[in-house]
């Protein structure tokens, strides 16, 4: 069956409503961001219309290029572990029967109604020195003093691995569910171990899923400012944090704006990049 | 048929009644145009919760003008939201509760409305430092509490209470301590300034302020929470967990009052002096009630009150409430306070900023 191309005012309704709504929410307020990462800061004040590259030019600094490497470092580094994480327990869920799933889907969605202050706060009890799960360890022998693991890069990786883990297994389950189990049974009928049948058929197989959860994870782990500062050192503090004291504590929205959009930029380049590496494998 | 079209006029006319009913009482604005009210700002939490218990009610019984209270974040942050809000001509509170580098920034926006002094007649009581200025004179904001920022610790941790801001760099305090994370309401250079370079004025030139930022650097390995959100110290300070740092004297005074183990300590170098004013958004219509309510706010007995119930130090003149020396002593100190640098925070706050956040980040 072939597609015609849609001809037409009437035919082309369906899309005018999301194209509208992309426009308005997403293309306006980008381009006001890019317009106000020109504009001239006034000391003190806030700031006047105006045609300026200080902005940027204040963020080309080592001490930024630093901060932006350590927050595409977390970013990546938070993307694959997710993902690591997210693909076997997938997996065993989609062979699970289906009320196992539906417990398991449902629990990992209520993560997802947990703000990121709770999410944050809750960890950094639990890696507490004096109520945290060291204490546990304690208890059983296993430690010498309760110690605590917050605030660290671990404790900044925990958290945001918990919060990127549902959204993983969302876009993972769908393509897990609708393998073929065929596929996997030829593979032990030729003889390969279920591990090897796992690495060489279903994760192959996968390919293109595996892309998207991780650019996913990417792109929603770059965005994040709260855990960060909650769980981490200053030097854990990604682009983010600082765009937030920027824009909501020194008032100097035009350098906000222009990191934003520096951070935009770096992250649709690399996200361009995996595509390509991806489609490259593919063929 | 003549009479049908009699009915259906009429039963137009009585469901426009109702819709126009229905809508006004879907605005209770307009109900409730005569009634006088106004939004006051004020630092959430526990502040707020105390001005809503103690000492908004008063106002409204003396008055007749309903307080409806607009719980504000601390910091800046609604600095901008007042700012951005005033520039698209709303105000999302008439009058709020604002701190000192704040109403210096809102100065240079013309944020604040000119007060009348004509209109407060209770001006004369307050000390001459808390009536906040324009450069030609206008007033911009009235002194509504002064609080201190002092050296808080942990009994349980710290049997001893130390005496001077210096202990902060004693090795013996490697990852123990939690400080604010912003140049502007940190106030650490001026402490830094006040306790090894002899005084605030160590601040005038760049080079001095660089030198002070060293002598800061010094600091950084004992410092294991920079702290933005005053709970997350707060839950730390009083499980033992981050047992010492800086922290709101008030505060601290009613943790006590819980029965946790920490104390709230004046160094021999002071305390951090730091106050808010009241201050009218240029974006309010309620004029007239926000002068009401700043007259009230600075009568010598409610001063009073804010001391007794919030635990913050009056802006008035003392000699004026009938404070006792217990209550008075209870919220301030004898010890000549560290007064923040707030010209130097204000025009230098990009830089002040830049270099601050290569100290604690970099």
């Amino acid at each position: 069956m072939r597609r015609e191309p849609a001809r037409g005012f009437a035919q082309h309704m369906p899309v005018i409503f999301p194209g509208l709504m992309l426009t308005v929410f997403f293309i306006v307020p980008f381009g006001t961001m890019v317009v106000v990462s020109f504009f001239r800061r006034q000391q003190g004040g806030f700031y006047v219309p105006d045609f300026v590259l200080a902005n940027y030019a204040r963020f080309l600094t080592p001490f930024f290029g630093n901060v932006l490497a350590f927050s595409l470092y977390l970013a990546v580094a938070v993307a694959v572990v997710s993902l690591v994480v997210a693909v076997p327990f997938t997996y065993l869920i989609a062979r699970s029967r289906r009320r196992t799933q539906v417990i398991w889907l449902v629990a990992l969605l209520s993560i997802l109604s947990l703000s990121e202050v709770i999410i944050g706060f809750a960890w950094s009890t639990l890696l507490s020195r004096t109520a945290g799960i060291t204490n546990l360890l304690v208890r059983f022998g296993l430690m010498e003093a309760p110690k605590a693991l917050v605030p660290g890069f671990g404790a900044v990786l925990t958290g945001m691995v918990y919060q990127a883990m549902p959204y993983a297994v969302l876009v993972l389950y769908p393509s897990m569910v609708r393998l073929d189990p065929t596929l996997t049974e030829a593979a032990r009928t030729l003889g390969a171990s279920p591990l090897k049948a796992f690495f060489t058929v279903v994760l192959p197989a996968l390919r293109t899923t595996l892309i998207a959860t991780l650019i996913m994870a990417f792109i929603f782990a770059l965005g994040s400012y709260l855990l960060p500062q909650i769980l981490g050192r200053p030097s854990h503090w990604t682009l983010s944090v600082l765009i937030t004291d920027q824009a909501l504590y020194q008032s100097n929205m035009p350098f906000a704006a222009a990191m934003a959009v520096f951070l935009v930029l770096v992250s649709l380049a690399l996200v361009t990049l995996t595509m390509f590496v991806g489609k490259k494998l593919e063929a | 048929m003549t009479k049908l079209t009699d009915l259906s006029v009429s039963r137009r006319a009585l469901l426009a009644a109702g819709a126009t009913g229905a809508a006004v009482l879907a605005m209770p604005n307009v109900l409730r145009a005569q009634d006088r009210s106004l939004k006051v700002g004020a630092y959430g939490g526990y502040f707020k919760d105390s001005f809503d218990k103690n000492v908004f009610p008063e106002f409204t019984k003396a008055t007749g003008i309903a307080v409806e209270s607009v719980a504000e974040p601390t910091g800046e942050a609604w600095l901008v939201q007042l700012q951005q809000a005033a520039n698209a001509g709303e105000a999302p509170a008439d009058v709020s509760m604002i701190s000192q580098t704040s109403m210096l920034k809102g100065q240079a926006t013309e944020l604040w409305a000119p007060l009348d002094a004509a209109k407060i007649k209770n001006i004369d009581a307050l000390i001459p430092a808390f009536v906040n200025k324009y450069p030609d004179g206008r007033i911009a904001g009235i002194g509504a509490v002064a609080w201190y920022v002092t050296l808080v610790s942990n009994t349980d941790v710290y049997k001893e209470a130390p005496t001077s801001w210096a202990y902060l760099w004693d090795a013996s305090n490697a990852d123990k301590l939690g400080l604010m994370a912003l140049v502007s309401n940190s106030f650490l250079l001026e402490v830094t300034a006040k306790t090894f370079f002899g005084g605030t004025n160590a601040l005038d030139t760049e080079e001095g302020i660089l030198k002070v930022f060293d002598k800061l650097a010094e600091l950084k390995g004992n410092v294991r929470l920079w702290y933005r959100d005053e709970a997350q110290f707060e839950q730390a300070l009083k499980s033992g967990e981050i047992p010492m740092g800086q922290y709101y004297h008030d505060v601290t005074g009613l943790a006590i009052a819980d029965g946790f183990p920490v104390r709230s300590t004046f160094p021999k170098e002071g305390g951090i002096l730091d106050s808010g004013c009241w201050a009218l958004s240029k974006a309010s219509k309620k004029v007239e009630e926000a002068h009401l309510f700043i007259d009230f706010m600075s009568q010598p007995s409610i001063q009073a009150l804010v001391t007794r119930k919030v635990g913050t130090a009056p802006t008035v003149k003392r000699s004026l409430t009938d404070l006792t020396d217990a209550e008075f002593a209870a919220a301030s100190s004898e010890i000549d306070p560290i007064i923040p640098r707030y010209d130097m925070q204000v025009e230098k706050a990009d830089w002040l900023n830049e270099k601050w956040t290569e100290l604690i980040v970099g």
